[in-house]
């Protein structure tokens, strides 16, 4: 008699390597790497069938810690490195981690293209705002004016916002998580997972030794009701410790307004009700940055499409289906002669 | 008058009497727009069905469609064939084909004195004539005073062939080159019936394109025969030639290497990822292999040169062959992430097809001169397999080599061919995938006892496991790591030993590759000219010459790059002199230096020409003062 025995659940211990980690004490990534286990043995995740790839940074050494199979690579090319193991093997579970230099800065390129090209990957940029391994210098997000080594009288350059330039690039899923919210963490995490095609979610991220509290405007506790809101399909975008904040669309302007329900004539129906399928929308959420706005968190945009390594498989098992091929016969196409003994 | 007589053809000074009637050099010139290529490939095509041995050498502009009628935009395609072996494409040209004054200008000073010049003498027109940069009429100035000159209006010739189908003037223009195929074939003695059938295929039978180009086929097959210069031209019947027995293919470098990296792939029981990005003179392979997906081949356009390396490394990761293609300035930007191959020892094939340097240099002009690149161009002591290709049918074993080499010695593996050998076409003979021995891939499923960096005693390789392969999950990356659980470690002997198991692990595939070889002369003597890569012919056809002549020389092609054969540093002492003949500024001639303290001398090229059998032969004799 066959007796199916089923199969032990994982917990998060089992998606923890025996490695020593190295971050800083306080580091974001701590919260980050514990939130990535929990949600995998949460989700029934297969550490054999699961790969993390990562560049180079303090955010890429996370495989390490994974007790799944890894790849630390080089630079700002784990898009490129995943790409090519997804291509190879579809049915891997490939997740990415990258900063925002390694992804925006040096790796800028790859990340366009393994955007846009929709290869099914879960991409998770922590984003800091500064350079953490080489010691502090400014980032690609960096805000205009911050002082580091290489910028000791402020940087002058503009920086990029993740999420926008994910939604620029035609990724199809776009969202924002902060580092300490390991239940909202999870959340994304299972929807990025879910999701096929290129996943891209921004994870806010707190550099406690070069960049620290460059988010407490809107990550601290006391002031996260009033300076977050948490974006969900189908529901209106009301925030506010009083829920009585909320998101309204100027029409004559073309942009979001903050407003405040019951001041100024506005009503819970001037509130607009987030659709994670409108690209216009999500475009406008992901540029409000506070002080003027809240952060916006959560699902900012999904609208799958077919993911690119399944549409090559398509391509390759069609060729196939007509037959594999024959080496000799390849060889022998085309015009031959033949010289006699 | 005899165009066979001449010292372009392959033998040289003073054995003229000895190439009679056996061999000819025809070049093929005109706007990139002309058709010149496809001319110069059919009728290689026709010689090689004839039996004639020959080889090719496409050459031509990095423009795809420059203004008309400049010198920049003029495309040539050159044939040496006859009915004995023929071993490069030939030093000067017999007979040159202009089809516009610019074509003349850039090319007639390398036909032999005697040689003849067949111009179309519908394009020296005065405007024409300036914008070739001619001072004034080359037909009347005194500038063919050494060649023989043949006017025909091929344009008009062209245009009334194509009357009665109704085509546009402009294509009815565009049959200028097959117009000129049906001339050269009478002028050979070269059946045209497979053309026809072939151009019927191609255009429909009752398409009016189809059926002009019909038309001047056969026209221009006619016109030799019913014109006075008949008694100039031919027809010349060559023998064919005395080859092995077995079946035969025209194989250009590009496709070769493609089907051997494909053969290789099946060998080791592999389906494989070609990543690449669009570069000249590489592009090919990465077109002939997207059309080969029903082998297991997936072929991926990266983003860039960068991303093309990486995602080829993420495949092998995957547990799939990984290959990159492209050229000498996408190679440099590849260097780091072989690098990344080299630390975390996975199996990657690297196909460097070379062209002259550096940066952008000349896209479509060959060149031997990313050896350095190969060898050493990587940050660190980083050391792979470099295996260089001889000839555009030999890119098949190499590729077949190279693919074992990476999956056995878990490495990457560059291949190096240049511009010349992928577009030139020879005679192949179609192997049989028989007689390879095949050399499975023994992935590792186990993991008692496993540890990420362990090593096969014999081969230092570390084992490959897949992904998806229960209990045996591991990281890997460029840090450095431990010698043995492959963790990250800044161990200072353990640094030590993993940088001296790179390098043994590399200078141990000595072992397991054949020794040197001389291909002409003696094990010893008084000279050695040495090569290696597309050089072959013109350096085995020199020597050969001069050991006809009683010169004590010996030719030494070398295959593998790195590491080199076992037997070679001692096989080059044997020998009193060592001339390295190569097209660069003395790569391997630094490197058996270096290696091997030899007082070694070069015969160094870069002009974006292969080299010629006279510049070899010339520099033998200066070594042996004969």
């Amino acid at each position: 008699m066959n007796v199916q025995v089923p199969p032990q659940k994982l917990t998060a211990k089992d998606f923890a390597s025996d490695q020593e980690v190295r971050w800083c004490p306080g580091c974001g990534d701590y919260a980050i790497l514990k939130a990535v286990q929990i949600s995998l043995a949460n989700m029934g995740a297969k550490p054999e069938n699961t790969v993390f790839v990562s560049g180079i940074g303090c955010s890429s050494r996370f495989p390490y810690y994974m007790a799944t199979y890894g790849f630390h690579t080089i630079h700002g090319r784990a898009p490129a490195i995943a790409s090519g193991l997804k291509i190879a093997r579809p049915e891997l579970d490939v997740w990415m981690v990258t900063g925002d230099g390694d992804a925006l800065s040096i790796g800028g390129n790859h990340m366009f293209h393994v955007l846009r090209r929709n290869v099914d990957l879960n991409i998770l940029l922590f984003n800091n705002e500064i350079y953490g391994l080489t010691k502090g210098q400014y980032s690609p997000t960096s805000r205009v004016g911050q002082k580091s080594p290489s910028t000791p009288t402020g940087s002058v350059d503009s920086p990029a916002n993740p999420c926008s330039f994910a939604l620029g690039c035609n990724a199809r899923f776009v969202a924002r998580g902060i580092d300490i919210q390991a239940k909202e963490l999870g959340e994304l995490f299972s929807r990025a997972r879910e999701h096929k095609g290129a996943s891209f979610i921004e994870i806010i991220q707190n550099c406690i030794v070069y960049n620290d509290g460059a988010f407490s405007d809107f990550a601290e506790k006391a002031v996260a009701a009033d300076m977050q809101i948490h974006v969900k399909h189908g529901q209106p975008m009301i925030y506010g410790k009083a829920k009585n904040k909320g998101l309204r669309l100027n029409t004559k302007t073309l942009s979001i307004e903050a407003v405040t329900i019951g001041e100024n004539g506005v009503t819970e129906a001037d509130i607009l009700v987030h659709d994670e399928k409108n690209r216009v929308l999500a475009t406008l959420l992901s540029s409000l940055r506070p002080p003027a706005f809240p952060e916006v968190l959560g699902v900012i945009y999904c609208d799958p499409a077919p993911s690119y390594e399944l549409q090559v498989k398509a391509q390759n098992d069609a060729a196939l289906a007509k037959g594999p091929g024959d080496l000799d016969k390849l060889l022998r196409g085309g015009k031959t002669w033949t010289v006699a003994a | 008058m005899n165009v066979q007589s001449g010292k372009g053809s392959e033998p040289t000074d003073g054995q003229q009497s000895k190439a009679e009637q056996q061999s000819v050099v025809v070049r093929f010139a005109g706007d990139s727009g002309d058709g010149v290529q496809l001319l110069g490939s059919q009728f290689s095509l026709e010689t090689a069905l004839a039996g004639n041995s020959l080889a090719t050498f496409p050459d031509f502009p990095a423009e795809i469609r420059a203004p008309t009628g400049t010198t920049y935009g003029v495309s040539a395609f050159q044939i040496n064939f006859g009915s004995r072996v023929i071993k490069t494409a030939g030093d000067q040209p017999d007979v040159l084909v202009a089809f516009n004054p610019a074509a003349l200008k850039v090319n007639h000073k390398q036909v032999r004195r005697g040689g003849i010049v067949i111009l179309d003498s519908g394009t020296f027109k005065e405007k024409e004539i300036k914008r070739a940069e001619w001072d004034s009429d080359p037909r009347t100035n005194g500038a063919l005073a050494d060649v023989r000159v043949i006017e025909i209006d091929i344009s008009q010739q062209a245009l009334e062939c194509a009357k009665p189908f109704g085509v546009s003037q402009k294509e009815a223009l565009r049959t200028k080159n097959i117009w000129m195929l049906g001339l050269v074939s009478w002028m050979y003695d070269h059946d045209i019936s497979g053309i026809v059938e072939s151009l019927l295929k191609k255009f429909g039978a009752d398409d009016p394109v189809g059926k002009a180009n019909v038309a001047a086929l056969k026209a221009g097959h006619a016109y030799g025969e019913i014109h006075e210069v008949s008694g100039d031209l031919g027809p010349t019947h060559f023998a064919a030639v005395k080859q092995e027995p077995g079946l035969y293919r025209l194989v250009s470098g590009a496709e070769a290497v493609s089907w051997g990296l494909v053969a290789g792939a099946q060998l080791a029981g592999l389906e494989a990822v070609l990543a690449s990005y669009p570069i000249t003179p590489s592009s090919p392979v990465l077109h002939i292999l997207a059309r080969l997906k029903q082998f297991g081949i997936t072929t991926f356009q990266a983003e860039d040169e960068i991303a093309a390396c990486c995602a080829a490394l993420g495949a092998s990761f995957g547990g799939k062959l990984g290959i990159t293609a492209s050229s000498g300035p996408g190679i440099a930007l590849k260097t780091e992430a072989i690098g990344l191959g080299i630390s975390t020892e996975l199996p990657l094939v690297i196909v460097n097809t070379q062209r002259a340097g550096p940066s952008t240099g000349m896209p479509t002009k060959t060149e031997q001169s990313d050896l350095y690149l190969a060898v050493w161009g990587r940050n660190a002591d980083a050391p792979i397999p470099v295996i260089a290709s001889r000839a555009p049918g030999d890119c098949f074993d190499v590729a077949i080599e190279a693919v074992r080499l990476a999956t056995k010695y878990m490495t990457p593996v560059m291949i190096l061919t240049d511009g010349y050998i992928a577009n030139a076409a020879e005679p192949w003979k179609i192997p049989s995938m028989k007689d390879y021995a095949p050399f499975k891939v023994d992935f590792r499923t186990d993991p008692n006892g496993y540890n990420v960096f362990m090593r096969d005693q014999k081969t230092l390789a570390r084992p490959w496991v897949k992904p998806g392969t229960p209990g045996m999950m591991h990281r890997i990356g460029g840090i450095e790591k431990d010698s043995l659980t492959g963790n990250i470690s800044y161990a200072d002997a353990n640094h030590q030993l993993m940088t001296d198991t790179r390098a043994a692990k590399i200078n141990n595939i000595a072992n397991d590759i054949p020794e040197q070889g001389v291909e002409l002369g003696a094990t010893k003597g008084k000279l050695a000219v040495v090569g290696w890569g597309s050089t072959f012919g013109p350096i085995n056809r020199a020597v050969s010459n001069m050991r006809d002549k009683g010169l004590d020389v010996s030719h030494i092609h070398i295959r593998y790059v790195w590491p080199l054969p076992r037997n070679l540093g001692a096989l080059l002492k044997s020998y009193d002199k060592v001339l390295v003949a190569e097209m660069n500024n003395g790569q391997m001639l630094t490197l058996l230096k270096s290696q091997y303290l030899i007082d070694a001398k070069g015969l160094l090229k870069v002009s974006g020409q292969p080299l010629k059998i006279d510049e070899v032969e010339n520099a033998i004799r200066a070594q042996l003062g004969a």
